[in-house]
């Protein structure tokens, strides 16, 4: 007897079998999620000792962090905050699309948001050019030759601005092989509902990446006399 | 009732009996068989770390430099400290007995994530080939504190190598962490409460909780040595604009609170040891979970007191002095509870139990020298001195080692399903406190007087004592050998166990030992609370 009651299907990325260690789907759904959700925490306390340290020097010598932070390039930096969080809202729609089951939507999303990572990088790195070429660079042996006020607390401040934008960039590339990965994956499209699950837990991660390039930009380039 | 069979068969199957070979270990991803892994490593490690403070007792018992160069002494001592520190005493018990009981004491089929699992034993196998890496380049000699600006301007030892171990050998720490967190929230059986969990799973959380919230610290910590190195980026050098005062703080940040993570786990087992072998109910359980966790999160406002004489303010002096104290309590309240679960128990005196009974005295002993170094004017007199040598190896050699071996000895017959020799494992543990007591406590008495620490020579009216400690040393040596001997020998010669040798309550003794490969044919319902020892229950030891 066929009766109209609707069940809606549960959401694709809650489909498939369970693994061996868990009872029940929601039961490793929760777990996988708690795990990231853990391991995104450790990450911003990787990057909290550096905001710690920073915010610390920033108090102590104000003036001269806050001369320091006006030798960056602002327009580039929040050209790069714009960019950032768009590639934010591309991954987000590729995880409802994954979770619908859209295909090639899925695919070319992911490959919309690697864009613009990658050209966040490219857009990072000429702006450490610039600065190289400015001679703002106090790396590698290289002259550091500033022309504001108290040069060595200002090279303090592009120290921690090159490990602080480094650390990160580090960071962005690899959540860009992360997501390459996952973009041939969707390619071949074998098993949808790991896809799924897969661009949830990937998205939370470039969801990080994001919310620390705010916080690195506010504290560095913002800042300023 | 409870209805636990004794069996004292063996299992036909169980997780040891199928796969042979190296791949059926390298590539499992069984929670009972990772934690063998650890074993294996760490047991390296442990002895590795051993020889090297051999080499420095020996060449104290003269006051002349005549058995190592100086620069040899420096490298002793610091491949001693960074391989015991990283290599055994922060992995060591969470990563072996950890990895191989919560699943089974929680009622689970394996943690949360086993190939995560198998992931940071290769993560710390590949920190542990940069130690050795180190030693190839000639070993470092910073200390296993790195301290700036010595280890970024100064030496030419292998700093880089050294610093990268440690780093590795970090991201397994969390990994490991995280994973047993969240197996402890979302992988308990059904009517184990947050309330019915073993203490020892109740400390292997709060030791998780600080491993994942200190260790990231470290992580970037040396991260920041390593760039001051390769690439001249100066935040800890004066030189370059940095302030070496902050490599301090960001260390110790970590670092006082991984004395947590090296001691914390050796209460949990203690208190399951007591428990279990003064066939008595937990005193205060309740109390004892709100001190695990109290430790835990007090041990992260008290860094300051490793730089009373760094140059911070004095009123920071002070107030690190104050919360160092506030630690001390929840640490008694623990000691309290403990004797009074003896107190009116019917006492078992088993290897276990004179393990447990060691950790009690030598933790007690340290942890109160740990309030007199803990006080500022105090602490200005002994610090840097043999009184500090010998106050962290109370609580660590003795805490936290006795412990360890305590633990082992407990759920031998569970990982292995045999019972090893019960005089030899009593001689065992008796040689290791009387060896433990006469290397170490001439060592308060030499700091007292004014040994540094560091020091490869002395002044001649040093000799006596230290002569004692290096005697005492090679008394140790052989209650850390022993172990080996019989331990082994029972994996080929020993009597079945059966599965509930020593009648314990715990959902681990309730599966086979060893157990099958997903530790239950059925998830257990919990019934009742934890340490349901009754009076009459009076299963004796050793079946
Ligand atoms: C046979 C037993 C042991 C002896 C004779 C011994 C001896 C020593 C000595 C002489 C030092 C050097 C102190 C100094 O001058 O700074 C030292 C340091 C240290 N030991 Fe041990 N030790 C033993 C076992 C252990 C064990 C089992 C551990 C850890 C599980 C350990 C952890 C440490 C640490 C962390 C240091 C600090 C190193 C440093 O100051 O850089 N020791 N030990
Ligand atoms: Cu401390």
């Amino acid at each position: 007897m066929p009766t109209a009651t609707k069940t809606t299907p549960p959401p694709l990325g809650d489909q498939g079998p369970v693994a061996e260690q868990f009872e029940a789907m929601e039961q490793q759904r929760q777990a996988d999620r708690m795990g990231m959700w853990m391991f995104l925490g450790t990450e911003l306390l990787l990057f909290g000792g550096t905001f710690g340290a920073f915010i610390t020097y920033r108090v102590i010598y104000a003036d001269a962090f806050a001369e320091a932070a006006s030798h960056l390039d602002l327009k580039l930096g929040t050209l790069n905050t714009a960019l950032l969080l768009t590639s934010g809202l591309t991954m987000a729609l590729t995880e409802q699309l994954s979770r619908a089951a859209r295909h090639k939507a899925t695919f070319w999303l992911l490959i919309a948001t690697i864009a613009i990572g990658a050209l966040f990088i490219g857009i990072k790195g000429f702006e450490w050019y610039k600065e190289y070429q400015e001679q703002l660079m106090p790396v590698l042996g290289l002259t550091f030759d500033y022309p504001g006020n108290q040069p060595d607390r200002a090279q303090l401040f592009f120290n921690f601005y090159f490990v602080m934008t480094g650390l990160h960039a580090v960071h962005m590339l690899i959540g860009l092989g992360v997501l390459s990965v996952i973009a041939v994956l969707a390619w071949r499209w074998r098993d949808p509902p790991r896809i799924a699950r897969q661009v949830q837990i990937s998205g939370l991660y470039w969801a990080f990446v994001d919310v620390i390039w705010v916080i690195v930009f506010s504290l560095l380039y913002l800042l300023r006399v | 009732m409870s209805t636990i069979a004794l069996d004292q068969r063996w299992p036909r199957d169980h997780y040891l009996s199928s796969g042979f070979r190296l791949r059926d270990w390298l590539l499992t991803t069984d929670h009972k068989r990772i934690g063998w892994l650890y074993f294996a490593s760490i047991t390296f490690f442990f002895f590795l770390g051993g020889i090297a403070a051999l080499l420095i007792r020996l060449e104290l018992i003269t006051p002349r430099g005549d058995l190592l160069s100086p620069d040899t002494y420096n490298e002793m001592f610091s491949m001693h400290g960074i391989i015991m520190v990283w290599f055994f005493l922060i992995p060591s018990i969470p990563n072996t007995l950890g990895n191989f009981l919560i699943p089974l004491m929680v009622g689970a089929r394996d943690l949360a994530f086993p190939r995560l699992n198998l992931l940071s034993w290769y993560i710390y196998t590949i920190g542990a080939l940069f130690v050795v890496l180190t030693v190839l380049l000639g070993a470092v000699d910073t200390g296993w504190t790195f301290y700036t600006p010595y280890s970024t301007l100064f030496t030419n030892t292998a700093v880089l190598a050294a610093a990268t171990g440690v780093f590795v050998v970090g991201f397994s720490t969390i990994l490991t962490g995280i994973n047993f967190m969240v197996t402890l929230h979302k992988m308990r059986a059904p009517g184990l409460t947050w309330m019915r969990l073993p203490l020892f799973a109740w400390a292997t959380y709060a030791t998780s909780l600080i491993m994942i919230l200190a260790t990231p610290v470290l992580s970037i910590t040396l991260l920041l040595i390593a760039v001051e190195r390769i690439f001249g980026i100066g935040i800890f050098d004066p030189a370059l604009g940095g302030d070496p005062i902050l490599f301090q703080h960001l260390f110790w940040f970590y670092s006082h609170p991984a004395v947590y993570i090296m001691i914390l786990p050796g209460m949990g087992v203690v208190s399951e040891l007591i428990s279990c072998f003064s066939r008595n109910r937990l005193f205060s359980y309740k109390g004892m979970v709100i001190s695990v966790m109290a430790i835990a999160l007090f041990g992260f406002l008290v860094w300051g007191h490793h730089m009373f004489v760094a140059g911070q303010s004095m009123y920071a002096g002070i107030m690190f002095s104050l919360f160092s104290f506030l630690v001390a309590l929840p640490s008694a309240i623990k000691t309290f509870n403990w004797t009074a679960t003896l107190y009116r128990g019917r006492i078992l005196l088993t290897a276990p139990m004179l393990y447990a009974f060691s950790f009690i005295g030598l933790f007690t002993i340290g942890g109160l020298t740990g309030i007199i170094v803990a006080a500022m004017t105090i602490d200005v007199h002994v610090h840097d001195t043999y009184f500090v040598v010998a106050h962290f190896h109370y609580v660590m050699v003795g805490g936290m080692v006795t412990a360890y071996l305590g633990g082992v000895h407990f759920w031998w017959p569970k990982m292995t399903g045999k019972m090893y020799s019960e005089i030899w494992s009593k001689v065992a543990a008796l040689a290791l406190f009387i060896g433990f007591n006469l290397t170490f406590f001439p060592q308060f008495i030499l700091g007292y007087q004014g040994m540094p620490r560091r020091y490869h020579e002395y002044p001649e009216d040093f000799q006596l004592l230290n002569v004692m400690s290096s005697l005492g040393a090679g008394v140790l040596a052989i209650g850390y050998l022993l172990p080996l001997v019989y331990l082994t020998w029972s994996l080929f010669k020993g009597k079945p166990a059966g599965a509930n040798p020593w009648g314990a309550t715990g959902l681990e003794w309730q599966t086979s030992s060893p157990p099958p490969k997903h530790n239950f044919v059925q998830i257990p319902t919990v019934t009742e609370p934890p340490y349901a020892y009754r009076d009459q229950d009076n299963t004796a030891p050793f079946g």
